[in-house]
């Protein structure tokens, strides 16, 4: 066992890109997806292995990357969660028509639960809309080796595969044994054929004909079946399972002895499902249990649902993630044992997220509703969501939508004769990733309304990846880096102005400036521009004094409620705030927000420890 | 834990780790897979990424032994390490009948029946030494302590092979490492 290593799921997503021969990978980060990529990026350089590895601007980019060195005759994986599916989902559709000539892995996370998505989607059926076979891994191990199974059944058939971890396989952690690196011997080649890779609908009818007969052969692939993983005698009823339900499933039945009462199947490839498959368990069992997250992808292909249970009969739960208690009470109750009465762990309670101590976007929100206390705040998806906590967060929609929000709120309320101050929020890998768009649209309609970009120059929420204004690549190389102020003028917008957020006082002077010009007509911009706290804490920097609570505090709770930094705590007992030294950075932004002055930076004291 | 540990084959051990983001409860289940794998025990993990490690509770879960799935279920952890007491209320269910919790406290709350609790204030320890951010090795050495390690011991591996997994993480003789073995050693030593 010496050479097991400990790795994550997506560490060994990567591990088994690699050495299956992946020679570009293109991603653009969220959880629980984000550390492919990075670890493709490791795993390269430690094979040395040759490869183009890229942080995209967004997952449409990503995907129409790596397809295409797929048609260029390479291996190539692009990765990324699932609502960054939706967003690729166009060329996916396209490319499933038209095909690969090397193996092309779509590998999308999915999150039941939800964790830390804004949806519980099922990406199984975004491929099975598009007619592209998927493969949905149990554990880390598994992940690793259907790596190498997916790009020979790409190359078996010539058609994209995805790919389907979920958060639990994604996050999970498992003793692996490395396969070995075998450096791929292919170098690109395009071969002309307008008639495909520029195929007019003509062409597209044929094109369709032809996937539809290579799924149906999919569907009798013998690497992907269906595996049985139990053989005791001869059970009346079976159980299909996918994904981590079935690892789930699969330690159960053999923690409550009903192995010989219950035949356990592996589903790993829900779609297509293997025809024969349907037939065996439709000829041989009395009842069927089906477990699979989030939708019911296996269950729908089943043709006789007769003697099926599922998401679909109502038997299991048709939201939220498939919890091995809640596995453990459907098994029971499938195989005729007392139910026990244990229930998941509550989900969610306790100590709600913040944004963390120090972060610039606290400085921001606080700002935004000094400047704009009746105004209407769209934001976006990032670590400022946790704008909401401040009140400075109305709407979240999807990945850059806190612009063309921003735009119809402007034009609904106009429609009415009303005048609203408007100010939206968006991170800078977000603005990059779907702002943009929506700002040239904004500028044309004339909407009138100011958008704060928080430019703390990474992407915080999924461990700090570069943007494209970051000028660092996926390797940490140096690349071009795109001038946000240079962007956003010429987008057409009149008045764009940055600043730096911790200084409360003239930020909010800025933003009232904005309001003006917003009011007048046209589209403001202003960009809060400073360096994630996270990504200052382990650069170091400057030292800061200690911050003192003097004994003014007349305990109004204004900084807890409307600053609500983690290190600011109050202390119900003595009607006062405190400071809590495990936490506090020292940035001294609070000093701003004390109306009565009782929080006062100590230059000469000691940097809180 | 299953009566005949010491044989690795059947060694089971569920253990649950609670916080709130930013106290290294990642660092701490990776540090313990490691040690486990060099023991020559199968790990299986599962984290909390994302939205919640920003200040909110995070949740490890560690199977050690022969296991498929990632997830410890409510009623069946050996041990369940609390680095934010408030957080015994959500996660005291995971413990099975007679499980221990071992907390970060600064007086030994209530737990309930059936539960062997230890506490201890680490978040005072680990400012005593300057070092806020080591109370995840100060608490884990005072579990090793109180429960003891290795084939005989409440958790399947002992003081010196968390040391030597450190080792493995920080690189030996830096000045994190050296860090890291003191916190962990002063958890001992309030343990013992």
């Amino acid at each position: 066992m010496g050479d097991r290593i400990l790795m994550q799921g997506n560490d060994a997503i990567a591990r088994g890109l690699v050495a299956a021969g992946c020679a570009v990978a293109a991603s653009y980060p969220g959880t629980p997806a984000s550390e492919i990529l990075s670890s493709i990026d490791r795993w390269r350089k430690i094979c040395g292995a040759t490869m183009h590895v890229e942080w995209a601007v967004n997952e449409k980019v990503a995907l129409e990357i790596a397809y295409t060195a797929a048609i260029s005759g390479l291996r190539s994986a692009v990765s990324m969660k699932q609502v960054g599916l939706n967003v690729a989902s166009d060329p996916l559709l396209s490319a499933a028509y038209l095909g690969v000539t090397g193996g092309f892995l779509v590998v999308s996370a999915d999150d039941p639960g939800p964790h830390s998505s804004q949806t519980e989607q099922d990406s199984r059926l975004l491929a099975m809309m598009a007619k592209v076979p998927v493969l949905d891994p149990a554990s880390p191990a598994q992940a690793m080796a259907f790596a190498g199974t997916g790009f020979d059944l790409s190359e078996a058939f010539g058609v994209p595969v995805m790919l389907r971890p979920t958060t639990r396989v994604c996050h999970a952690g498992q003793d692996i044994d490395a396969p070995p690196f075998l450096p791929p011997v292919r170098e690109a080649r395009f071969v002309k054929d307008p008639a495909r890779w520029a195929a007019t609908p003509v062409f597209r009818r044929e094109l369709h004909d032809r996937l539809a007969e290579k799924i149906a052969a999919i569907a009798a692939w013998p690497a992907t079946a269906p595996i049985r993983v139990n053989t005791e005698g001869s059970p009346a009823r079976a159980v299909a399972a996918s994904g981590v339900a079935f690892a789930h499933a699969r330690e159960l039945i053999g923690e409550l002895g009903i192995s010989d009462r219950v035949a356990l199947y592996q589903v790993i490839q829900p779609y297509p499902l293997h025809a024969a498959f349907i037939d065996h368990l439709l000829e041989t069992y009395a009842e069927i249990l089906v477990l699979e997250e989030s939708a019911p992808v296996i269950e729908m292909q089943l043709s006789d649902r007769q003697r099926v249970l599922g998401r679909m009969t109502g038997a299991v739960p048709g939201t939220g993630e498939l919890l091995p208690e809640i596995i453990e009470r459907l098994l029971c109750r499938f195989a005729g044992l007392p139910v026990p009465d244990r229930a998941p762990a509550v989900q969610g309670g306790g100590r709600r997220p913040t944004l963390c101590p120090g972060c610039a976007h606290r400085s921001t929100f606080y700002a935004i509703r000094k400047a704009a206390p009746a105004g209407i705040y769209p934001s976006d998806i990032g670590c400022y969501t946790l704008g909401i906590n401040l009140g400075a967060v109305d709407t979240v929609l999807c990945m850059g939508a806190a612009v063309s929000q921003a735009a119809g709120f402007d034009y609904a309320h106009r429609l009415s004769g009303k005048q609203v101050d408007i100010v939206a929020t968006i991170g800078d890998s977000t603005f990059y990733h779907a702002g943009i768009p929506p700002l040239i649209d904004a500028v044309v309609q004339s909407a009138r309304f100011v958008l704060v970009i928080l430019d703390n120059g990474t992407t915080a929420m999924t461990g700090n990846q570069p943007t494209p204004g970051t000028g660092i690549g996926a390797g940490g190389e140096t690349t071009a880096a795109v001038d946000m102020e240079g962007l956003v003028r010429a987008c057409g917008v009149r008045f764009c102005r940055t600043a730096n957020p911790d200084q409360i006082p003239e930020f909010v002077a800025l933003l009232k400036e904005a309001l003006l010009h917003a009011r007048e007509g046209g589209v403001a911009v202003v960009i809060a521009r400073q360096p994630c706290a996270m990504v200052a804490r382990v650069a170091g920097g400057k030292e800061p004094g200690a911050i003192v609570i003097t004994g003014e505090c007349t305990g109004c709770r204004h900084c807890v409620d409307r600053f609500e930094c983690p290190a600011l705590v109050f202390d119900e007992a003595a009607n006062r705030v405190r400071i809590d030294g495990m936490t506090c950075t020292g940035c001294g932004v609070c000093v701003h927000v004390c109306p009565v002055g009782a929080i006062r930076q100590d230059p000469a004291g000691e940097k809180p420890s | 834990m299953s009566a005949d540990v010491g044989k690795p084959g059947a060694m089971r051990q569920q253990i649950v780790l609670s916080g709130v983001g930013g106290q290294g409860i990642l660092f701490l289940s990776r540090l313990l897979a490691e040690a486990a794998i060099a023991c020559g025990f199968p790990v299986l993990t599962s984290e909390t990424h994302g939205m919640a490690q920003r200040g909110g509770v995070v949740v490890s879960h560690l199977k050690v032994g022969r296991f498929d799935s990632p997830l410890v279920r409510t009623g069946r952890a050996d041990l369940l390490i609390v680095l934010k007491e408030e957080n015994i209320a959500l996660h005291r269910e995971f413990l099975a009948d007679g499980g221990t919790l071992v907390v970060n406290a600064p007086v030994p709350t209530d737990a309930g029946p059936r539960v062997r609790l230890h506490a201890i204030d680490a978040d005072a320890l680990a400012l005593s030494t300057g070092s806020p951010l080591a109370v995840n090795l100060v608490l884990l050495g005072f579990a090793l302590a109180r429960v003891g390690g290795g084939p005989s011991g409440g958790l399947f591996c002992t003081a010196g092979e968390i040391r030597e997994a450190l080792t493995r993480r920080q690189g030996a003789g830096g000045a994190r490492l050296a860090a890291a073995v003191s916190a962990l050693d002063l958890g001992i030593a309030h343990g013992t």
